[in-house]
């Protein structure tokens, strides 16, 4: 197995279903020769020619569009789109066609296309680079969103969202492209879209996230050893956020009875908010504290100087758990 | 109105305007504008003050004190032609983000350049008088933004123009088509400037768009679309001048083609070597418009080496100053990501405020803790 970090997992697993189905190609913003900003395609063109993997011209509603027809029509799009901030005019057609196109036709024609796109922040980019707007897809009904944390999960989730027979959504946390490697299985496996992993087993706290918050919360449960020696922590992370793991997150605060949800979206009507219900609805008589969550201001994300306020942090989190945990009734 | 350049010169035959070759000699003087040497030098010096300030904001980039920031090098002739024909009592100026040498002659100061690049919003907002608008990073919104700000000036029955500018990658996006179209309907006072620069990061032109050019563009709409040489001031300011006027006297939109070369990086977290044919950038630079003004300043008695000497000694000094101040004062409090978010903070916001307040005085090291 190779140790590898996120960007060459996104590469690897392009090149594993490439190499299976001709009809995978790859398209976006400068993803031919250079392989896009972050050379996620990197060497595929060399590879795989002209025909699979290139450089479309700038124009994000057209690119969802045409993948749209294109998946229609038998082939594998994997588009990229640059940064989430920037990819917005594909919303359009993701919203009223790829998202309906399944129920729209009742079955007649399908959408299995896959939207891959950089998001969050903490990277120190410029205006809209740094979004995190994953709820907007996990709102639109017909559409499936994944957003791994490891280059293990990256590999097997782009892997399984071209092999899903519906539009995936892959949003890959820019700050972890190249913060750590891990050993990734060389060739072809998937991780199943919709289930969670457990990063940690636990009985006091059911700590709930994805995405680059995953390492965060990490570090924060190694910070509550100070102050919290016995309690034991059960990290959870989503992996998928539409369909997400209810099952794993139910059974384990019912277990718990304590929840913490952590992502750095903003707060109002985010993926907590539907977590937290969920749990309100299906564990309230397990309950030994409010349910709760760490998440970043209902503010536009702030350029650099700003961005360290609102950015969810180990110590903020830290915080977060403590409260939960000492909370008396 | 009577066109000297609009309408004179035919995209679908690749036609240009061009006064001065690359080596600064007039080969056009039938269309020589009529300019004055001081607004020639002034131009001069506010090209090689951008380009000053690119080398410099390079240095700073390269030293992690500056984030990632996009140069004009290589464009400077074309926006401080067309910002500089503006009238800064009414007219606005819709930029992209790659336009520094055009800030500059709006009148924006560098240090709100710079504290933009740092990550500082204040940056972004243009001293009163200026009416240039915020960076725009998403490609083609200013098309429709200065069709809009344009569109309110007729209906209000004043005489403003709008002028706006993207690259020739973003000729690509729907909306600047979708903006031209509506701006022609309704014959609005606006100016569509492309920067043909030949790159959109890694993509060539050539994968862009199969047009013979990009000005033919314009055409399908119905606007009078012309193609001057970009990296030539005397055309690119020729061209800039008479379609202002002519969006102002009520002709409705222009769009105007600007050939020019991005000198520098795409941004400075590219590497153009990987990408960009060596000879292509070795010949790009023999067009350089700050040598090419340079020397039919020199050869008209307008200038000289010692006074560039004096020149770039003075404009160093000044970048160096008002970045000296940015580094002073580029941070901000936690108000500040609240306070702008409405007109007043909704209950919600205050709360929210207050809590991140409260969690910043007992732990203020993990603003950097974790993410920088
Ligand atoms: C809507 C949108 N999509 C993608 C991007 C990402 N992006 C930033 S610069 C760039 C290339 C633009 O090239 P061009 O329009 O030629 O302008 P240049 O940078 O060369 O001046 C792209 C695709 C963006 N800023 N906005």
């Amino acid at each position: 197995m190779a140790i590898i970090n996120s960007i060459k997992a996104v590469t690897e697993a392009l090149d594993v279903a490439m190499e299976r189905d001709p009809n995978v190609i790859v398209f976006g913003e400068d993803v031919g020769l250079e392989g896009g900003v972050f050379r996620a395609t990197q060497g595929l063109q060399q590879k795989y020619g002209i025909e699979r993997s290139f450089n479309a011209p700038i124009s994000e509603a057209m690119f969802a569009g045409v993948g749209l027809g294109m998946a229609m029509n038998g082939m594998k799009p994997v588009i990229e789109l640059q940064f989430q901030g920037l990819g917005l005019p594909s919303l359009q057609n993701i919203i009223t066609n790829i998202s309906r196109m399944r129920n729209r036709s009742r079955g007649k024609w399908t959408a299995p296309l896959v939207i891959r796109m950089p998001m969050g922040g903490g990277i120190r980019a410029l205006e809209h680079h740094s979004e995190a707007l994953e709820v907007i897809y996990a709102h639109i009904p017909g559409i499936k969103t994944v957003l791994p944390s490891t280059p293990y999960d990256t590999k097997g989730l782009i892997l399984a969202a071209i092999e899903s027979p519906d539009p995936v959504i892959v949003l890959e946390p820019t700050k972890l492209y190249r913060a750590f490697k891990q050993e990734v299985p060389e060739g072809y496996y998937t991780v199943p879209i919709g289930e969670g992993f457990k990063i940690f087993q636990g009985n006091d706290l059911t700590v709930v996230t994805y995405g680059s918050q995953t390492v965060d919360c990490m570090k924060a449960v190694e910070l509550l050893k100070a102050s919290h020696p016995n309690a034991t922590i059960e990290l959870i992370d989503l992996r998928s956020i539409q369909p997400w793991d209810k099952k794993m997150v139910i059974e384990s605060v019912k277990k718990t009875g304590r929840l913490l949800v952590v992502h750095e979206a903003v707060r109002s009507f985010s993926v907590s908010t539907e977590i937290i219900t969920t749990v309100n609805e299906k564990c309230f008589e397990y309950l030994k504290a409010p349910l709760s969550r760490c998440t970043g201001y209902d503010v536009i994300i702030p350029y650099d100087r700003g961005e360290g306020f609102h950015q969810v942090n180990p110590q903020k989190i830290l915080v977060a758990m403590q409260n939960v945990l000492d909370y008396k009734f | 109105m009577k066109t000297k350049y609009i309408g004179k010169f035919d995209p679908l035959k690749d036609e240009v305007v061009r006064v001065i070759d690359k080596d600064g000699k007039v080969i056009n003087p039938t269309l020589m504008p009529k300019i004055s040497d001081e607004e020639l030098i002034k131009a001069y010096s506010i090209m090689n003050l951008s380009r000053r300030q690119d080398d410099y904001q390079n240095k700073m980039q390269r030293q992690g004190r500056l984030l990632s920031f996009l140069s004009s090098t290589g464009q400077e002739a074309c926006e401080v032609a067309y910002t500089m024909v503006l009238d800064p009592k009414k007219d606005f100026f819709v930029s992209g983000y790659r336009n520094n040498a055009a800030w500059l002659t709006m009148g924006q100061p560098i240090r709100n350049i710079m504290l933009y690049w740092t990550g500082n919003e204040m940056g972004a907002k243009a001293p009163d008088g200026v009416n240039s608008l915020p960076p725009n990073i998403i490609i083609g919104s200013q098309f429709s933004q200065a069709t809009g700000l344009a569109f309110a000036e007729k209906y209000q029955k004043r005489d403003g123009v709008a002028l706006t500018t993207t690259g020739d990658g973003g000729m690509s996006e729907g909306e600047t088509y979708e903006s031209m179209n509506f701006a022609k309907i309704h014959e609005v006072p606006v100016v569509f400037i492309t920067e043909n620069n030949k790159w959109a990061i890694s993509t060539p032109t050539y994968e862009q768009t199969k047009s013979i050019n990009l000005a033919v563009k314009g055409i399908a709409t119905g606007i009078p679309s012309i193609k001057a040489d970009g990296n030539d001031f005397l055309a690119s300011w020729a061209v800039a001048k008479e379609a202002v006027e002519f969006a102002r006297s009520g002709n409705g939109p222009v769009f105007i083609e600007y050939d020019t070369y991005r000198l520098g990086a795409h941004s400075s977290s590219d590497s153009p070597d990987v990408y960009r044919p060596k000879p292509e950038f070795e010949n790009a630079k023999l067009y350089d418009p700050l040598i090419r003004m340079k020397q039919y300043l020199i050869d008209k008695k307008l200038w000289s080496e010692e006074k560039q000497v004096k020149l770039d000694e003075e404009q160093s000094a000044h970048i160096a100053a008002e970045f000296a101040w940015v580094e002073e004062n580029k941070n901000y409090g936690i108000e500040d990501i609240f306070n702008y978010q409405y007109s007043e903070l909704t209950e919600d916001l205050k709360e929210q405020m207050n809590e991140a307040k409260e969690f910043f005085a007992k732990y203020p090291e993990s603003k950097d803790g974790g993410h920088h």
